[in-house]
């Protein structure tokens, strides 16, 4: 069987150690900052591109984002993804229902101009809204099969079975295909894209298509940081010497 | 009169604790909308498990009953189930836990419904006919104030945010059976295999996590981490460094992209504290770094810090440790 694999991302910045707002608290302050996806979804594309090597087909990678995400569908192409898709929005950041529509009636644009995608690949959840959702609902609307949290695919003629863990252990499922599937980081390691790679995806053609924006219910009414309850970090020493301090602290929150 | 419909799930014979911050969470909006407080759970509700739901103010427990929800139902048939029974309550908020089956469950509920969901919540109040709320966003460094405008309000309680609380008076928890009708189709997704550790203590719920990062170094460096946390009943986590570095499972990564832990004491070794590896452990306890590096974000915002190197301190402790038992 060959597999024909869409995995979707998300551009979102690469904060440091502390996330800088903007002055009106609406967003992120970019301006010193990279930008990158999901580690669930870099092992989303790791996870398209091994399926395709081992069972032949193709792979799309397709993002939600500003005319700049063009640089995580090039990013996912280096890596070995063979086609680009951007569904256009302005700088503004679309929420779970709003995104999930967009991107059910770009799939169903790409289906109707070629094959059907066997495999739809999402991140489990967003490194930025973390909002759980968008893949669920895009199955839905499909029609499809879903599920969360896959660490493992193992596609087998018109079905595919799927581990994933639990809280205290795994489980296995089986699903039929066409599916979609929220893959967790730990799937796989993902690589680093070859030269051959980063030459191809610089001039790989992007498709584009302009979505309709659906409002989701949820408005933003300003970002902030949590409450700082850190007080001052209590020393307890230096390198061996600190063992009985530290074995006293044991002690303390009754661990001994 | 309306309702809160709230998702739990059991450990074992009792609430799960994350069940039970959600009910606190869930109760502190039913008194608000001066609402009932309802809960659902698949399958039969032990009596252990209704005690603590009658604790929480529960007003009527609903057992969700049917053949394709036993042992092997996935998420999407446990949403239509609850679908149904919502269809017949007519709830005015549906509330679950931000725990990876509950949130699964209630993005399904959200799909079928196609009504907004918000993930994480760790405030949520009635306003201007619709709700204000505050959820997590970058795994809880950041929050994010919103209004909600929505027929039903669908949550998720951010996990480890709300302490569980018992109710000032207990509720009446009637226990009601709910048979859903069930689409065959919903069968099609199964779960054909489910497998346990067997025994060990949980990543999740140990006492103590004992974690490694780069500082580690390699996979057998790994070993004195065990030792220490077999003799203190914890468990052993790691850094997303470790991962990628192939000396840890991921089942063992501490972050947002891994486990969110809350234990009572976590031991960062030789781990620097960047944002996707905080966001995993700040809701332990107690924090104590291990680093040779004094400035490393994780010694700066931890409780307690030893500064020293960890392959010295960690067998130093080990000794300490075992003369401790033995006096004892």
């Amino acid at each position: 069987m060959t597999l024909n694999i869409l995995v979707a991302v998300k551009r979102v910045p690469a904060p440091g150690a502390k996330i800088v707002l903007t002055e009106d608290a609406q967003r992120i302050d970019t301006k010193h900052l990279g930008f990158t996806v999901s580690p669930h979804e870099e092992c989303a594309v790791e996870e398209a591109v091994q399926l395709v090597g081992k069972h032949g087909g193709s792979s799309t990678v397709i993002t939600l984002g500003p005319p700049v995400a063009e640089e995580q569908l090039r990013t996912a192409i280096s890596m070995g993804i063979d086609h680009g898709v951007l569904v256009e929005t302005d700088e503004q950041e679309w929420d779970a229902l709003a995104t999930a529509a967009a991107l059910t009636d770009a799939i169903q644009t790409l289906e109707a101009d070629g094959d059907r995608f066997d495999l739809i690949l999402f991140g489990n959840e967003s490194a930025d809204a973390g909002n759980y959702q968008v893949g669920i609902r895009v199955a839905h609307a499909l029609d499809r099969p879903v599920v969360s949290g896959i660490k493992a695919i193992e596609p087998t003629d018109a079905r595919a079975t799927m581990k994933r863990a639990v809280a205290d252990g795994f489980e296995v499922l089986d699903l039929p295909l066409p599916a979609v599937a929220a893959i967790k980081e730990g799937i796989n390691l993902p690589r680093y894209p070859a030269m051959r790679g980063r030459l191809l995806a610089k001039k790989a053609q992007i498709r584009r298509l302009t979505p309709q924006r659906r409002d989701g219910g949820m408005r933003r009414v300003r970002l902030h940081h949590p409450p700082q309850q850190q007080a001052q970090t209590q020393m307890l020493g230096t390198g061996a010497d600190a063992a009985p301090a530290v074995a006293a602290l044991f002690e303390e929150v009754g661990l001994l | 009169m309306s309702l809160i419909l709230t998702l739990s799930e059991l450990d074992g014979d009792t609430l799960a604790r994350s069940s039970r911050e959600t009910l606190t969470f869930a109760r502190s909006l039913a008194d608000a909308h001066g609402w009932d407080l309802h809960a659902v759970a698949v399958g039969e509700i032990p009596d252990t498990a209704m005690a603590d739901l009658r604790a929480q103010g529960v007003a009527v427990a609903h057992a969700l009953l049917h053949d394709q929800l036993d042992g092997d139902a996935a998420p999407a048939a446990i949403a239509a189930a609850i679908n149904e029974l919502h269809d017949r309550l007519g709830a005015g908020a549906l509330v679950g836990s931000g725990t990876d089956h509950a949130a699964e469950v209630m993005a399904h509920v959200a799909a079928r419904t196609d009504l907004p969901l918000a993930s994480n919540c760790t405030e949520v109040a009635p306003a201007d006919g619709g709700w204000d709320l505050t959820r997590v966003r970058w795994g809880g460094v950041l929050l994010e104030d919103v209004h909600l405008e929505a027929d039903v309000a669908l949550l998720t309680a951010a996990p480890h945010q709300t302490a569980a609380a018992d109710a000032v008076s207990p509720g009446a928890a009637e226990l009601h059976s709910f048979k859903p009708e069930l689409d065959e189709s919903l069968h099609i997704t199964r779960v054909v295999e489910r497998a346990s550790r067997g025994g060990g203590i949980s990543l999740a719920t140990a006492p103590v996590v004992i974690s490694g990062g780069r500082g580690v170094g390699s996979a057998e460096g790994f070993g004195i981490l065990e030792e220490l946390a077999e003799l203190l009943g914890g468990a052993v986590g790691c850094s997303r460094v470790a991962t990628n570095n192939g000396w840890r499972s991921h089942n063992d990564q501490v972050g947002q992209t891994g486990t969110r832990v809350a234990p009572d004491l976590y031991v960062a070794c030789g781990i620097s504290g960047a944002t996707q590896h905080w966001v995993g452990c700040m809701s332990a306890k107690k924090i104590l770094a291990i680093n040779t590096d004094p400035e490393a974000p994780m010694v700066t915002r931890a409780h307690y810090a030893v500064i020293g190197d960890l392959h010295e301190l960690l067998p130093a402790l080990v000794t300490e440790v075992k003369n401790r038992r033995g006096v004892g």
